[in-house]
């Protein structure tokens, strides 16, 4: 059997799928942000898979490396997010820290 | 002397009493001694006209000296033509003549007021008002043309109304300016309409135009019943300013004012200016129109008189007898008797000014007690006063040697010419009746005042003889009373230089079909004179005068003297009791007393029905015209509450609609807003899965 898009499609689809369901059903904000990786791994592979399979030459694998890139510096930036929120509700379930709402 | 000089002079005579009342009036507050000036200005004026009058006697004895100027230049009109208005200074015999009079009785009543008025609040202003009517009455006689006139009209009635109402603290002297000024109106309207109607007619206002034009044949409305008509209009005026019947109740009301104003505007000057108004268009007369005069003279020379018979106010007596005397001068120009209606204006003016003036020195005397009843014996404590007012009643009465003789002889000698030659032979009757009535009232006047014993002791020991400067005037007011200085003759004033120097016959310009017989143009006459106009004295009417002369001469001595007996039969013998009298005829003397319950008839009538009519509109004004604003005010109200309404109900309740729909729309997607962010994931989801299936292109 070939390995066609379609087959990455789908593996990207379920990690993004996946991703979402992190992202929706765990309460806690680390949870919540590997949910996020997920989502954007998804999409990296959509990339690639594009970038091979169709006929954009380096483009989607350039992209791949930006978003890995980009992946590593919100990591960043939420873990420290997620710090400071912890130190001002002393919590980091995400349910539970609704100031915005106001 | 040119006849500039004299134009110059008659300008300077016309603005001098102008300047006084100016400087006095602006000045009266500041100077206290400012009526000075004034007197001043009028002694000024005084000596002026002399001159005028003496160089337009020695100079230009027949000529009329005329200057004007073009006032106001209406251009070319359509229809009409070019219209100009002049105004301009006419000096003739009558009106030189009649500035001198003018000038004189003005500056001896200024003269007397120094003392009379003396302690009276508006003093200076009193000053004022008086020049500002000399300056009016010395336009009316120097005009040459209907509107100046009708304009110095008009202000010397305004003169007149703030001299009658100067103690206007007393109800009843404003009220009598204000009857004097109105009643006026009532004569002027006429005037005006007649002086228009001569303007729309001959485009001009001046005399000698007016005249030249009807002499040419050129009537107005082409129709000599209308020349009538306009004569009788103007006479109008005449009727108001000189108190003629049946517009003469304002002249005894306007005895509250002070005695020196009654004395120059209503005795002399002012009054005067109706009879000078007719005598100035007497050349425009017809027959219809003098018949109408002669008429309106008559009655108002003897309703007065009769009512003069029984009034006890000293000055009331007066002025009735100064109505019934310039009654007699407009009968006279009815009938006719021009120059002796000229005469008897200047005669008259003279003594009834120092009749007035010496009843203001009595009244002085008597701490302003006017009643005759409360007077008596006043002969002893004020001599001057009294030779002086005898003398005036003598002349009044027309006792020869006296200028009243002269002049009251003339006038009825007229009258009397004008029966024979016409058949009217009621006017030289009523004329010789109230020639003996004039004589008993004002005997009655005399003997009441000065005679007998004093009936108030108190103000009779207060009494005292008036000073030179109130003295003086009444003296040479009596003096000028004397013949001689009309004619060398005290019997007939024919020969006199005053008939044939200074008053001319007067020119007619009528057409000869509306004269009466007598006035028609003499043939023979006029193939004597220059034949330019036709001069009214024909031979017949020169015959029929001459013939009625020695009879009348006779008759109104008879008269006169009867009168005066009677009077003295009554009030100083006391043999016959004058309450037995009154009481025997009491219908006749309440009649009287009551004078002729013309002012009451006037309530009842006019004075009635304009309030009436004054109510009517009112009520008009406040029913209808009110409602019709109020009305439109309740209709503006109620379409206002109506568009407040919708304002309220549907404008706000859309507005607030949209906010409360806000609100719930707000209500409802607040739920949506939850803060969590799980939720809003989940939002975007469904939403990017809904947006898949709407765009999808499968």
């Amino acid at each position: 059997m070939e390995v066609t898009l379609t087959h990455f499609l789908v593996v990207s689809t379920l990690l993004f799928s996946f991703g979402i369901y992190g992202i929706v059903t765990r309460k806690n904000a680390i949870m919540v942000l590997m949910g996020i990786e997920l989502i954007l791994n998804a999409s990296n592979i959509n990339f690639i898979a594009f970038s091979r399979f169709g006929n954009f030459g380096l483009q989607g694998q350039l992209f791949a490396l930006f978003v890995i890139v980009l992946a590593a510096a919100e990591a960043a930036i939420a873990l420290a997010i997620v710090l400071n929120v912890y130190k001002t509700f002393v919590n980091v379930n995400v349910d539970e820290i609704d100031e915005l709402r106001d | 002397m040119s006849e500039s000089f004299l134009i110059n002079i008659s300008v300077i005579v016309l603005f001098l009493p102008l300047l006084g009342f100016v400087v006095t009036l602006l000045l009266g507050k500041k100077i206290p001694k400012i009526f000075f000036f004034e007197v001043f200005v009028l002694f000024a004026g005084l000596v002026l006209s002399a001159i005028l009058l003496f160089g337009k006697l020695t100079y230009f004895a027949d000529t009329k000296i005329v200057s004007e100027f073009k006032w106001i230049d209406m251009g070319s009109v359509p229809v009409i033509g070019s219209i100009n208005i002049y105004l301009g200074m006419l000096i003739d015999d009558i009106s030189a003549l009649m500035i001198v009079v003018v000038y004189i009785v003005s500056f001896l009543v200024h003269f007397f007021s120094i003392d009379y008025m003396k302690g009276d609040i508006r003093y200076n202003r009193y000053f004022a008002y008086l020049g500002l009517f000399t300056f009016s009455m010395s336009g009316i006689v120097l005009t040459h043309n209907m509107l100046m006139m009708y304009i110095f009209w008009e202000l010397v009635g305004i003169s007149s109304y703030l001299l009658i109402g100067f103690w206007y603290e007393k109800k009843s002297a404003s009220d009598a300016g204000k009857k004097a000024f109105i009643v006026n109106r009532i004569g002027d309207l006429g005037m005006l309409a007649g002086l228009l109607m001569l303007f729309v007619t001959y485009n001009t206002f001046s005399f000698e135009q007016i005249f030249g034009e009807i002499a040419k044949g050129h009537l107005p409305f082409n129709s000599e019943f209308w020349l009538t008509v306009t004569g009788v209009l103007i006479f109008c005026g005449a009727i108001g300013k000189s108190a003629q019947f049946p517009l003469h109740v304002w002249l005894p009301d306007a005895m509250e004012g002070p005695t020196p104003v009654s004395a120059l505007i209503h005795a002399a000057t002012m009054v005067a200016a109706g009879v000078y108004l007719v005598v100035r268009v007497f050349g425009i007369l017809t027959a219809d129109a003098m018949l109408v005069i002669a008429i309106i003279g008559m009655l108002s020379a003897f309703i007065p008189a009769t009512i003069a018979l029984t009034q006890n106010d000293i000055k009331r007596v007066l002025a009735y007898s100064t109505v019934s005397q310039l009654g007699y001068m407009i009968m006279a120009l009815g009938v006719g008797a021009y120059k002796f209606a000229f005469f008897h204006l200047i005669t008259h003016a003279f003594f009834k000014a120092c009749l007035f003036l010496g009843s203001g020195s009595v009244i002085h005397a008597m701490h302003h007690e006017q009643d005759i009843r409360n007077m008596g014996g006043l002969r002893k404590k004020m001599p001057i006063t009294y030779a002086t007012f005898l003398f005036s009643s003598i002349a009044i009465s027309g006792i020869p040697l006296t200028s009243g003789f002269l002049s009251k002889d003339g006038i009825l000698s007229g009258a009397y010419a004008f029966g024979s030659l016409t058949g009217h032979w009621l006017f030289p009757f009523v004329g010789f009746l109230v020639a003996m009535m004039t004589a008993f009232y004002m005997f009655r006047l005399v003997i009441l005042t000065f005679h007998g014993e004093p009936r108030n002791k108190e103000k009779y020991d207060h009494a005292h003889e008036s000073k030179f400067s109130m003295a003086m005037p009444l003296v040479v007011l009596s003096v000028l009373s004397l013949f001689f200085w009309y004619t060398p003759n005290p019997l007939s004033p024919d020969a006199g230089w005053f008939y044939t120097k200074w008053i001319k016959a007067p020119v007619l310009y009528t057409p000869e079909n509306t004269r009466f017989e007598f006035m028609k143009t003499d043939e023979a006459a006029l193939s004597n004179s220059s034949g330019e106009h036709s001069v009214m004295y024909s031979e017949m009417y020169t015959e029929a005068l001459h013939h009625a002369h020695g009879t009348a001469v006779v008759l109104s001595l008879l008269v006169a003297i009867t009168g005066i007996f009677f009077a003295f039969v009554v009030y100083q013998w006391k043999k016959i009791s004058a309450d037995n009298l009154a009481d025997k005829l009491k219908p006749l003397y309440n009649f009287s007393y009551n004078k002729w319950y013309f002012d009451e008839l006037y309530d009842k009538t006019f004075v009635a029905g304009t309030l009436g009519l004054s109510r009517l509109v009112a009520w008009f004004d406040r029913v209808i015209i009110d409602g019709i604003v109020d009305g439109s005010a309740t209709v503006t109200k109620a379409v206002s509450a109506f568009t407040g309404k919708f304002d309220n109900v549907v404008v706000d309740g859309l507005v607030n609609f949209m906010a409360y729909l806000s609100a719930f729309i707000g209500l409802i997607f607040r739920r949506f807003q939850t803060g969590k962010v799980q939720t809003y994931i989940i939002m975007v989801i469904f939403s990017i899965v809904i947006l898949l299936f709407l765009f999808k292109s499968f």
